[in-house]
């Protein structure tokens, strides 16, 4: 496998780079402290294109590729996991679904205000008895004449307070199953449709997770995504999508703390010696190191294999599973080089740490990503 | 209307300095960054893009390496580049190579309604000599420290920084600008532009493409054509940090100025 970036790449990582620690890096701390969505980040990648990668410019996008957009979900995350999961949740879990699944009228009515960064997006599976078994949505969906009828609720939608268009699943035929799971997209403005409460959490705490509340909310007909029925398979190709965007934000994580860690330790004292001269410092970081690098290469094959329309879902799940594992073992390391101060908000790595959790936890657990890779090896 | 803009790779200074035993840089040492002020320089030019749909070409002279940079600039916005880079060039010094970008900017061509602009200066050598002599070899009108740029037609309005005050020039195209770093916040480079920037026009110009231009002579080029003899480099010493008074009235801050100024025996 090639792993050789192109000067593209190259030059985008640089950028990332750039633009993570002169925009976001300064206020990762406030956003996390305050727990507020930083608009003015988003405002400034939209213009950049950074929050529409690897779509065709005929839609808006940057006419980018899927390692690319990993990349800067990975640079971002470095310095603030809440900005990697806004540009993540917003591109794998709204833009995507819409540029892969709509007509063209669709894309042509939401991809370029989305892919331009003028509009946000969200994504809207897990209900409160539907978590890891997407399968058990209690939303329904009833057509009636020219619309479709929505009631039910959704919680944990990332950028549910800031976004303008969701990607809804709902039951259209309960008896059916899975098979009767259908998707919509839902505008912000549409009728019964509201917000519910904001989640106060551990980590990742600038971004905006609260619940979706719908009370016959009206969705116009042409707004079912797909057809009806194919909102579960949808849901999964989507969640495969997503778990790169998640894998990259793990990695990029790790990649931070590790950062942090390298800086601290070089500086530190104790016992007359640098830390950076113990043993157990350059064992540990050398461990950290090794685990990271290879969460890279899964996370960049992944996104590699979804550019080349490979079947990538089991390399998504292992991805995720890999590098989430990855940053939450890194970040609780760098926790204890840091010692006492690492246990203050004086230092990023306690921040680092609480974000990485999540990682184990949304767009599927690392249980569920085991029984993905499982499932693909035939184990059952 | 086209904007040219000349600009330099430097050693990022802002780092460890590291110096030869001859007095130069040790540029292989240090990470090549593009000169803050020509960054500058580049922003305004395709700020006046921006406004006027103008093209924007950059130049550089240096090594094949240095086009990485030209398509950074591209990845920002400049619509062409123009690399300028031959064993004949390598080790010139403000003279001549004022001169071999001169003779480059001369084949792209000045016309009428077109501007050249240049960062005030280097940050590996600090000289802010190569904008004039590069106005002087072209016959160009020249205004130096630009800290703001308004065009009307084919008048530039020019408000110049200087250390005591501003100065504001007026002056026709075709002319050179030099640009100062208060003159406007450098954009990055956008996803986008970075994807078009490897489509974008890319010439090099070589000894054998300028050797016929008056400007290129070889006792003139080169480093033995630089007059610039090197005595001695040095980090100067890092000044100490300023006192403010800024606390409690303005009679108290003055008298303990004063105080200050009269133990110095300045008044």
């Amino acid at each position: 496998m090639d792993f050789h970036l192109s000067n593209e790449q190259l030059m985008l990582r640089k950028m990332y780079r750039e633009f993570a620690e002169t925009e976001v890096k300064p206020l990762a701390e406030e956003i996390d402290e305050e727990e507020r969505f930083p608009m003015e980040t988003v405002e400034k990648m939209a213009k950049l294109g950074m929050m529409g990668i690897y779509f065709p410019k005929e839609y808006g996008g940057a006419g980018g590729d899927v390692l690319s957009y990993a990349m800067c979900v990975e640079e971002l995350a470095k310095v603030c996991g809440t900005t990697a999961v806004i540009v993540s949740a917003h591109t794998s879990l709204c833009c995507a679904p819409i540029f892969e699944n709509g007509t063209e009228e669709q894309k042509q009515k939401y991809l370029p205000d989305l892919l331009s960064g003028k509009k946000i997006g969200a994504f809207g599976l897990t209900e409160p008895g539907a978590g890891t078994d997407a399968s058990g949505q209690q939303t329904t969906a009833v057509l009636e004449g020219d619309h479709y009828v929505l009631n039910g609720s959704k919680c944990f939608i990332t950028n549910g307070n800031v976004a303008d268009t969701f990607v809804v699943l709902a039951m259209t035929d309960k008896k059916a199953g899975n098979h009767g799971i259908s998707a919509f997209i839902v505008e912000r403005d549409f009728p019964g449709f509201s917000q519910g409460k904001h989640e106060k959490k551990m980590g990742i705490r600038g971004s905006s997770t609260c619940d979706l509340i719908f009370e016959d909310c009206i969705v116009p007909k042409e707004n079912l995504l797909g057809k009806e029925g194919k909102g579960f398979k949808i849901a999964m190709q989507t969640l495969d999508g997503g778990r790169i965007g998640i894998a990259a934000q793990a990695l990029g994580l790790a990649e931070g703390a590790i950062d942090e860690t390298v800086k601290y330790t070089k500086e530190r004292v104790q016992f007359g010696k640098r830390l950076s001269q113990f043993q157990n410092t350059q064992f540990q970081l050398a461990d950290m190191h090794c685990r990271t690098q290879a969460a890279q290469y899964l996370v960049y094959a992944a996104a590699c294999k979804k550019q080349l329309h490979e079947d990538y879902s089991m390399d998504a799940a292992m991805a995720k599973l890999f590098a989430a594992e990855t940053a939450s073992d890194v970040t609780r390391r760098a926790v204890q080089l840091f010692g006492g101060y690492g246990y203050t908000r004086e230092y990023p790595v306690e921040r680092m740490m609480r974000d990485a959790k999540i990682t184990e936890i949304y767009e599927g657990t690392s249980e569920v990503q085991r029984m993905v890779i499982s499932g693909h090896l035939g184990v059952k | 209307m086209k904007i040219i803009v000349s600009v330099k790779q430097v050693p990022d200074t802002s780092g460890k300095v590291a110096v030869n035993p001859d007095g130069t840089l040790d540029r292989a040492s240090m990470q090549a960054i593009i000169n803050p002020d020509d960054l500058n320089a580049v922003e305004a030019a395709l700020k006046l893009k921006d406004e006027t749909g103008c093209k924007v070409v950059v130049v550089t002279m240096g090594p094949p390496p240095a086009a990485g940079m030209l398509r950074e600039l591209m990845a920002r916005g400049a619509d062409e580049g123009v690399l300028v880079s031959a064993r004949e060039f390598g080790g010139s010094d403000t003279y001549a190579t004022s001169q071999i970008l001169a003779a480059a900017i001369s084949r792209i061509g000045v016309e009428k309604d077109d501007i050249v602009m240049c960062g005030r200066q280097a940050i590996d050598g600090d000289t802010a000599q190569v904008g004039p002599q590069i106005a002087e070899k072209l016959h160009l009108p020249q205004v130096t420290y630009a800290a703001d740029i308004q065009k009307t037609g084919d008048t530039i309005t020019v408000k110049r920084m200087l250390e005591d005050g501003y100065m504001t020039i007026k002056v026709k195209t075709p002319c050179l600008l030099t640009c100062i770093k208060e003159l406007n916040t450098p954009r990055y480079m956008s996803v986008g532009g970075i994807f078009e920037a490897y489509g974008k026009p890319l010439q090099t110009f070589d000894y054998e493409t300028l050797k016929d231009d008056a400007l290129i002579d070889p006792t003139t080029i080169g480093l033995k054509g630089s007059p610039t003899n090197i005595l001695t480099s040095f980090t100067p010493p890092l000044k100490g940090a300023g006192l403010m008074l800024n606390e409690g009235d303005d009679k108290a801050n003055c008298e303990k100025l004063a105080g200050i100024l009269a133990k110095k025996h300045i008044i």
